[in-house]
C-alpha cells in the first residue's frame, strides 16, 4: 500500500514541481518571444494577447544585415570542423594508448588528465594564435576547441577500445593490414557507438561555448550564435521579445540533439560514474 | 604478437580485401604506432601546453602583446592587495564549494527519487536534464529577467503570497548566491543522472539480502546505497568543482561581476583585466586560478580515489 501511494502521490508531486521549476522558465522564453515589444516589456509569464512569433523570428534573423544567419553558418562550421578533428585524432590516441604499453603512456595519461582539469591560459593562447596568424579566425577557434576538447575524447575512446578484443587486431594483421589500415578499416568502424556519443556531447559543448568565442573570435564579422545574444543585450535592452526570440533560436539545436540522441548524451556525460 | 604476421600472411593471401604484400616489414615494428600521438599532440602542445607554460613567465611581466617588461611578482602582489581582485579570489571558492555541495546533495536526493518506482520517471529524468544542454548564456539571460527585482516573474509571484522578494542580482550581499542558485538549477540534472547511473550499477541482490535480514528503507540507503554510490559522488564532486572554479559565462551573462565587483570570480577578473589591456595582470590571474584548481583537485581526487581503493 505504501509503495502505491508513493508511486502515484510522490510521482505527481515531483511532476508538478518539475513543471514549475524547469518547464515554466522555458515556456517564459517561448511566450515572450511571441509577444509584441510593448507587451513583452511587462516581463509577465502570460499567454501573449497577440502572437507575433514568426514576425519576431524574422526580425531577429534579418537584424543587422542577417547577423544571426551568418552566426549560424559560423557556429555550424565551427562545430562540424572541431568535432570531426577531435574525434579522429582522439580515437587515434585513445586506441594506441590502450593497446600498447610503452614508456610514454604514463606521460600521455597525465597530460590527458591535465587537459581535463587545468583551466586554459587565455591571453598566452591569444599570443600563440597571433604568432600563427590565426587569432580572430574561425580556423584558430576550431584549433583551440580541438586542443581543449581532446582530453575528454581520449578518455572515452581509451575506455571503449578496451572492450574490443585484441584477436580482431591480430586477425587483421595476419591478413596483412598495416597499422593505418588496421586502425581506420578495422578498429575505427567498431568504435561507432562511442563515436556517436563523443560527437553529440562535444557538438553540444562547442555549439554552446561562449567563453572561447569571446576571447579568440571577437567582433561581429564572424560572431558565433552565443555572442549574438550578448550583442543583443547591450544594443537593444527594451526589446525583450526579440532577445528571447534569439535565445529560443540558439537553444533549439542542442534540444534537437537531445531528442534524437538522449541515450548517447547521457552515456557520455555520466561515463565516469561507475568506474570513478 | 608481431611475430605471427610473417607466417600467417601467406595462408590468407587470397583474401580479396588485403592486397598482396610484398613490402618488407621490420620484425619488431608494433602495429600500434607511436606516431598516432603526433597529430593530436601538435594541437595539444601548441595551443594548450605552450600557453600554460608561457603563462608562468608572462604573469611576471607588464605585457601588451607587443611589449613585454619584466616586473617580478608585482602582479601577484597587486592581485592580493586590490580589494576587487581579492573579492574575486574569495568568491571563486564560495561559488565553487556552494554549487558543488548543493549538486551533490540534490543530485543524490533526485537520483534516489528518480530510481524509485514513481510515475512519470522518464519525463522527470528528461526534464531535469535538459537545462544541462541549453546554452549557458541563454539561461543567464533568462534568469536575469526572471530575477528582476521589480517586474521579474519570481518576485511578482512571491508578492502574490505576500513575500517581499529580495533584489536577487542587484543586492551586493546576495548577487553571487543568486548566480550560484541558477548554476545549481542548470547543473543538478547532470549530477542526478550520474547518481542514477551509479544506482543502476548496484546489484539488486544486496537489497534482497538486506530485506531478508529485516533492514528498513533508511538502513538500505545508509548501508548499501550510500557507500556503493561513492564512485558517483567522487565524479560529481570533481566535475562540479572543476566547473565551478573556472566558471565564467553564467556570471558574465547575469551580473557581469556586479554590482560593483561583488560577484566577480577569478575567471571574470581575468577577462576584465584582459579587456582593460592589462595582459600581464590577467595572466597572473590565470596562474592563480591554475594553482587554486591544481591545489584543490589533485589532492582531492587522490584522496577520494585512495579511500575508494581501501574499502
Amino acid at each position: 500500500m505504501r509503495s502505491v501511494a508513493w508511486k502515484w502521490g510522490g510521482g505527481s508531486v515531483a511532476i508538478l514541481v518539475a513543471i514549475v521549476v524547469f518547464i515554466v522558465p522555458f515556456l517564459f522564453i517561448v511566450f515572450t518571444a511571441g509577444k509584441t515589444q510593448a507587451e513583452a516589456s511587462f516581463l509577465q509569464f502570460s499567454w501573449p494577447t497577440e502572437w507575433v512569433f514568426f514576425e519576431n523570428l524574422a526580425t531577429v534573423l534579418q537584424n543587422r544585415d542577417w547577423l544571426l544567419v551568418r552566426a549560424f553558418v559560423n557556429s555550424t562550421l565551427l562545430t562540424v570542423g572541431a568535432v570531426a578533428i577531435m574525434v579522429v585524432l582522439g580515437a587515434m590516441v585513445g586506441y594506441v594508448l590502450q593497446r600498447r604499453k610503452s614508456r610514454w603512456n604514463p606521460l600521455v595519461n597525465s597530460l590527458v588528465l591535465a587537459g581535463l582539469i587545468i583551466p586554459p591560459a587565455v591571453v598566452p593562447t591569444i599570443w600563440v594564435l597571433q604568432g600563427l596568424g590565426l587569432f580572430k579566425t574561425l580556423v584558430g577557434l576550431i584549433a583551440v576547441h580541438v586542443a581543449f576538447g581532446l582530453s575528454f575524447c581520449i578518455l572515452l575512446f581509451r575506455a571503449f577500445v578496451a572492450t574490443i578484443p585484441r584477436e580482431l587486431d591480430e586477425a587483421a594483421i595476419i591478413d596483412g593490414a598495416g597499422p593505418v589500415k588496421l586502425f581506420f578499416r578495422v578498429v575505427f568502424p567498431l568504435l561507432r557507438s562511442v563515436i556517436v556519443t563523443v560527437i553529440v556531447v562535444q557538438a553540444v559543448f562547442v555549439f554552446n561555448d561562449f567563453t572561447y568565442a569571446l576571447y579568440f573570435l571577437p567582433g561581429d564579422d564572424n560572431a558565433t550564435v552565443q555572442l549574438t545574444t550578448f550583442n543583443y543585450i547591450s544594443q537593444s535592452v527594451s526589446s525583450f521579445n526579440l532577445l528571447f526570440a534569439d535565445v529560443l533560436l540558439i537553444t533549439i539545436p542542442p534540444l534537437i540533439m537531445y531528442i534524437f540522441f538522449q541515450r548517447q548524451i547521457v552515456a557520455g556525460m555520466t561515463s565516469g560514474a561507475v568506474k570513478g | 604478437m608481431t611475430t605471427v604476421t610473417a607466417a600467417g600472411r601467406t595462408a590468407t593471401g587470397s583474401d580479396a580485401t588485403s592486397p598482396p604484400t610484398t613490402r618488407k616489414r621490420k620484425p619488431m615494428k608494433s602495429p600500434y604506432p607511436s606516431w598516432f600521438f603526433i597529430p593530436a599532440g601538435v594541437f595539444y602542445v601548441v595551443l594548450f601546453l605552450i600557453p600554460t607554460i608561457a603563462s608562468f613567465y608572462f604573469s611576471l611581466t607588464r605585457w601588451t602583446l607587443f611589449d613585454v617588461e619584466f616586473i617580478g611578482f608585482d602582479n601577484f602582489v597587486r592581485f592580493f592587495q586590490e580589494p576587487q581582485l581579492v573579492t574575486g579570489f574569495v568568491n571563486t571558492f564560495i561559488y565553487a564549494f556552494l554549487t558543488s555541495g548543493a549538486k551533490v546533495v540534490l543530485g543524490l536526493l533526485f537520483g534516489v527519487l528518480l530510481s524509485s518506482q514513481i510515475i512519470g520517471r522518464g519525463f522527470l529524468r528528461a526534464t531535469i536534464f535538459f537545462p544541462v544542454l541549453v546554452s549557458t548564456i541563454g539561461v543567464g539571460i533568462l534568469f536575469k529577467v526572471l530575477m528582476d527585482p521589480f517586474d521579474g516573474p519570481i518576485n511578482q509571484t512571491l508578492a502574490v503570497v505576500g513575500i517581499q522578494g529580495p533584489a536577487w542580482l542587484t543586492d551586493p550581499s546576495i548577487a553571487l548566491l543568486s548566480v550560484a542558485l541558477v548554476d545549481i538549477w542548470k547543473g543538478v540534472g547532470l549530477a542526478t543522472l550520474i547518481y542514477i547511473a551509479g544506482m543502476v550499477a548496484i546489484p539488486q541482490e544486496y537489497f534482497e539480502a538486506a530485506k531478508v535480514d529485516g533492514a528498513g528503507a533508511w538502513n538500505n540507503f545508509r548501508h548499501i546505497t550510500l557507500p556503493l554510490l561513492r564512485p558517483a559522488t567522487v565524479t560529481v564532486v570533481l566535475l562540479s568543482l572543476i566547473g565551478g572554479l573556472r566558471s565564467f559565462d553564467l556570471i558574465w551573462a547575469m551580473t557581469g561581476g556586479g554590482p560593483g565587483f561583488t560577484s566577480d570570480v577569478l575567471a571574470s577578473v581575468i577577462y576584465k583585466q584582459y579587456q582593460a589591456g592589462f595582459f600581464g595582470l590577467s595572466t597572473a590571474g590565470n596562474v592563480v586560478l591554475f594553482v587554486v584548481v591544481a591545489a584543490i583537485i589533485f589532492p582531492l581526487s587522490w584522496w577520494l580515489n585512495r579511500k575508494e581503493a581501501d574499502q
